[in-house]
């Protein structure tokens, strides 16, 4: 803390230090009276008690005094509090989809990516929305938090104050690989930012399944790897031969492989029959040796389902 | 109308106490005099001991996490053989197997260990004595409130041991994840069941033994302070714990049965849309779940409170400063926690005004606990201060569970909250108020009541070092957590945040927590031995051997079983901390002695 780069830093962080300062006048005090106490009223030096047991006005003093320094607080913090739910009405959305265990961002034009670019010095609107279980968005640089909802649109907004590159997190436990939702937030100049994104065009209406971007002629699977970020599948299946909760892509495609199919143990070829029904339907090949995780939904287009196969069978 | 009503009273709850003392009594067997007891002195050491057993494998759970905080993906070593493959292929704990034990250390502390310490074994043994009862109201009940949490144990226990582990969806719980979670779930949501129920019915066994069971004289606002915190407690257990027992059930119908209380239609698990009907809502879990574990933060705090007053009462030799504020702070407390439950939701997309109003409850909850908290160090003032073990571990308590509270309220204001939920500030706070708090005043009641449990005191000097050990850790425990947690490190990470760039200044704090948690773990050894050995080594001791005032002090120590623990029944004549009196024989006045004997003659 007591560095940060959004608009919402110097106030969070000053309704902290307030509170902070408060408590460790208060701490410090009674800690020190408490010493002095148990060392001048020890018994050796203290025969003669006092039968003190209670005073009123000290008791009310007691009580109004924090009653009046909590509602400061409280007011305090309540205003900070109306300008993070207060969105600016010409703020830029997106959405960020929380699935296990990855964030996706879609632009408006449709351009979908898993590392978020935004503005500096414009306020954002996020959507936050999950696929499947609870997720929290949460950026610590710029002290804002919002949990993904399976069933709710939330809304959550910033104004990047600097460029630069920031952690996401996901704050939210949503199961096994959790610590591994990371994601990125890059803060770019205002003209560097609408460059960008006059040049995500052709991506997105390929990104969203439309027509193959641009015309050119291109290799397929070339797509591959940028689908399998913003799909999420890296967060579970590596591409470089490592295990993590799912297989590698490394490497498969054309081995044998040993699966559990309907509770039995069979050996299959991967071909690429098999990468397209475990793909769609994952449950039914499960591999040997790796448990029965819940794999998210991907939505892929037949375009995009051909491309990451395509990409699979290279990766050897 | 109590008063009148005694004698009747204490025929119908116990029949074999109207028998004039000294007739003749059929002895028990073993099995029903030390196992299905129905004593309330045998229930209360059986709860004492299995909470104790449960707080330890808790602890152990925690320093076996701490290993891979400390040193991610490193063999554990010395233990490592002790796991399956499953869990620590090679001593490398999976990520799976760490969710295990995160969820497992919280459902296990709380559940398991320390509301059964500080209601189920202090409640049981302590609060019958204190207002001069010869047993609880409904002695069954209270034996099949101690196996209904046996058997919650033994449940949370085998869920380590079925396919795929225990439950691993966090201590709370929260679907949709735990609803598609492994068997362990079920498992937990079983042995919710039962503990939930096991608190039921000694709330209500507390409720109709303090009202109706007090000794003739024991009016309201003599009570000694810990059996008001015991009373508010009870009624806290009853009104709040029903919500989650529902809302535990339907859980388990949402797993077993289909139904889909939790769950939103058009989910999307394992790629293919969910076979359930939908409609339900995530959140109503949370309202369900929180609307318990607020006041449970209070039914964690309150005995600690109660028993920290007897003991500081009882060694400053002077009588409570605001013993009234105190009474009317508690009372208002336990109303206060059914209003502050959705602080912890303020970041699942609550309206503002909804969230205004939760604020200002949280920030006015705070009051209570600032006035109790400041009688309680107030009166040390002008007190004939005596340092004994467990007066050490109640003045560790003050300024403990003070961090606690004061770091609580950054969290109850929705600014600094929506930085600081969820990350590893929200750990330290809770473990502040928890183990530094009620712990240490769940030891200081070990050590003030063990002479009257043995009729022997416990060895101070290992008291000492307990103590000075254990305070000194925790805090090496706990502290670094703000600091994380400021620095914005999310907690349940399996690896301590270790992919995170901005966490690495502080991910150093990891390996110094750790080491002072396995420091604790070996600390906590002199206790166990100090606890084991006095029952036959230690000093023996008088029935009242820290001069005290109130009822439990005027049995003899080690009060006979089924015999309705008091050789006449006493008479109350005063407060409950008549100490060092002027014009009094000594400085202590025993509740039950009348006037012309406490008076100097």
């Amino acid at each position: 803390m007591f560095s940060g780069s959004s608009t919402f830093v110097s106030e969070v962080d000053q309704a902290f230090l307030f509170i902070l300062i408060i408590s460790v006048i208060f701490f410090v005090g009674i800690v020190f009276a408490m010493i002095y106490f148990v060392v001048r009223y020890h018994h050796k030096k203290n025969q003669t008690v006092s039968q003190s047991s209670g005073n009123l006005t000290l008791e009310l003093l007691w009580t109004v005094i924090p009653t009046i320094l909590v509602l400061a607080m409280f007011y305090y913090g309540f205003i900070g509090y109306r300008n993070m739910k207060t969105i600016p009405p010409d703020a830029l959305e997106i959405q960020a989809l929380g699935r296990m265990w990855s964030w996706l961002y879609t632009y408006e034009n449709g351009y979908q990516t898993d590392t978020l670019t935004v503005p500096v010095g414009k306020p954002v609107k996020i959507r936050v929305e999950s696929a499947d279980v609870l997720h929290s968005f949460y950026i610590p640089a710029f002290r804002i938090k919002q949990d993904a909802v399976p069933g709710m649109k939330n809304y959550v907004w910033f104004e990047a104050t600097e460029t630069g590159t920031f952690d996401i997190f996901c704050a939210e436990y949503c199961g096994d690989r959790h610590s591994y939702m990371l994601s990125l937030v890059k803060v770019v100049p205002q003209e560097e930012y609408a460059s960008w994104y006059d040049g995500t065009a052709q991506f997105a209406s390929a990104a969203s399944g439309g027509a193959a971007g641009g015309g050119a002629e291109r290799k397929p699977g070339s797509r591959g790897p940028m689908l399998v970020k913003i799909k999420g599948c890296v967060a579970c299946h590596s591409i470089d031969g490592s295990p993590l909760v799912g297989p590698t892509f490394k490497g498969v495609f054309g081995h044998q492989v040993a699966v559990i199919t309907d509770g039995k143990e069979r050996e299959i070829l991967a071909d690429e029959e098999y990468l397209r029904r475990s793909i769609l339907e994952p449950q039914t090949d499960r591999v040997k040796g790796f448990e029965n995780i819940p794999m998210p939904p991907q939505n892929l287009t037949e375009e995009e389902l051909a491309e990451i196969i395509a990409y699979i069978k290279e990766l050897q | 109308m109590a008063k009148n009503a005694h004698n009747k009273d204490l025929q119908v709850a116990h029949p074999e106490t109207s028998h004039a003392h000294g007739e003749h009594h059929p002895e028990l067997g073993f099995w029903r005099k030390y196992v299905f007891s129905t004593d309330h002195k045998i229930i209360g050491l059986q709860y004492g001991f299995t909470a104790l057993f449960f707080l330890l494998f808790g602890f152990t759970l925690v320093m076996i996490m701490r290993w891979q905080l400390a040193y991610p993906g490193e063999a554990i070593p010395l233990i490592g053989w002790l796991f399956s493959e499953e869990s620590m292929p090679g001593g490398v704990m999976l990520p799976e197997f760490y969710n295990q034990l995160g969820a497992m250390h919280g459902t296990i502390m709380v559940f398991l260990g320390v509301v059964p310490l500080a209601v189920g074994a202090f409640g049981n043994y302590v609060v019958p004595l204190q207002i001069g009862a010869p047993d609880m109201a409904f002695p069954k009940l209270n034996m099949a409130s101690y196996w209904a949490y046996f058997l919650g144990g033994v449940v949370m226990l085998s869920s380590f041991f079925v396919p795929a582990g225990a439950a691993k969806a966090g201590w709370t719980s929260y679907p949709p994840l735990a609803n598609i979670e492994t068997m362990g779930q079920t498992m937990w949501l079983l042995g919710m069941v039962f503990l939930i129920t096991s608190s039921l019915l000694g709330a209500i066994n507390f409720l109709t033994t303090i009202i109706q069971l007090r000794a003739e004289g024991l009016t309201f606002m003599r009570f000694p302070f810990f059996v008001w915190a015991q009373l508010i407690t009870s009624f806290l257990l009853l009104l709040a714990f029903p919500p989650l027992e529902a809302a535990a059930i339907l859980q388990l119908m949402d797993r077993l049965a289909g139904t889909s209380f939790f769950m939103p239609g058009g989910l999307v698990v394992s790629g293919q849309v969910m076979d359930i009907s939908g409609g339900g809502s995530p959140l109503l879990w949370q309202h369900l779940f929180w609307f318990l574990a607020h006041p449970e933060v209070y039914v964690l705090i309150l005995p600690a409170m109660g028993i920290v007053a007897e003991i500081i009462a009882n060694n400053t030799r002077k009588p409570l400063w605001g013993y009234k504020a105190m009474v009317y702070s508690v009372i208002f407390l336990g109303f206060m926690s059914f209003i502050v439950w959705a602080h912890h939701m303020f970041i699942t997309g609550m309206g503002t005004a909804i969230s205004a109003f939760f604020q200002i409850t949280t920030m006015i909850i705070s009051i209570p606990s600032v006035i109790i908290l400041s009688a309680l160090f107030l009166s040390l003032w002008g007190g004939s201060i005596r340092f004994t073990t467990p007066m050490l571990f109640a003045l560790g308590f003050l300024p403990m569970f003070g961090i606690g509270g004061l770091t609580g309220l950054p969290l109850g204001l929705a600014p600094t909250d929506i930085h600081l939920h969820d990350t590893y500030y929200v750990i330290g706070h809770f473990h502040y108020v928890v183990a530094p708090g009620t712990i240490l005043a769940l030891f200081a009641g070990i050590y003030y009541w063990y002479p009257k449990i043995t009729g022997r005191s416990m060895n101070d000097l290992l008291g000492k070092i307990h103590f000075w050990g254990t305070i000194i850790c925790m805090n090496f425990i706990f502290m670094p957590m703000f600091i994380q947690g400021l620095a914005g490190v999310s907690r349940r990470l399996y690896d301590g945040g270790q992919l995170y760039q901005f966490a690495q200044p502080v991910l150093k704090w990891n390996e110094v927590m750790s080491i002072a948690a396995w420091i604790m773990g070996l600390v906590q050894i002199v206790f166990i031995v100090n606890l084991f050995m006095s029952i036959r080594k230690g000093k023996k001791v008088s029935d009242n051997p820290w001069e005290a005032t109130t009822l439990e002090w005027s049995a003899t120590s080690s009060p006979p079983l089924a015999h309705g623990n008091f050789e006449t029944m006493p008479q109350v004549y005063r407060g409950p901390y008549e100490y060092s009196v002027p014009g009094n024989s000594r400085d202590f006045a025993p509740q039950n002695e009348p006037e012309e004997k406490v008076s100097a003659a």
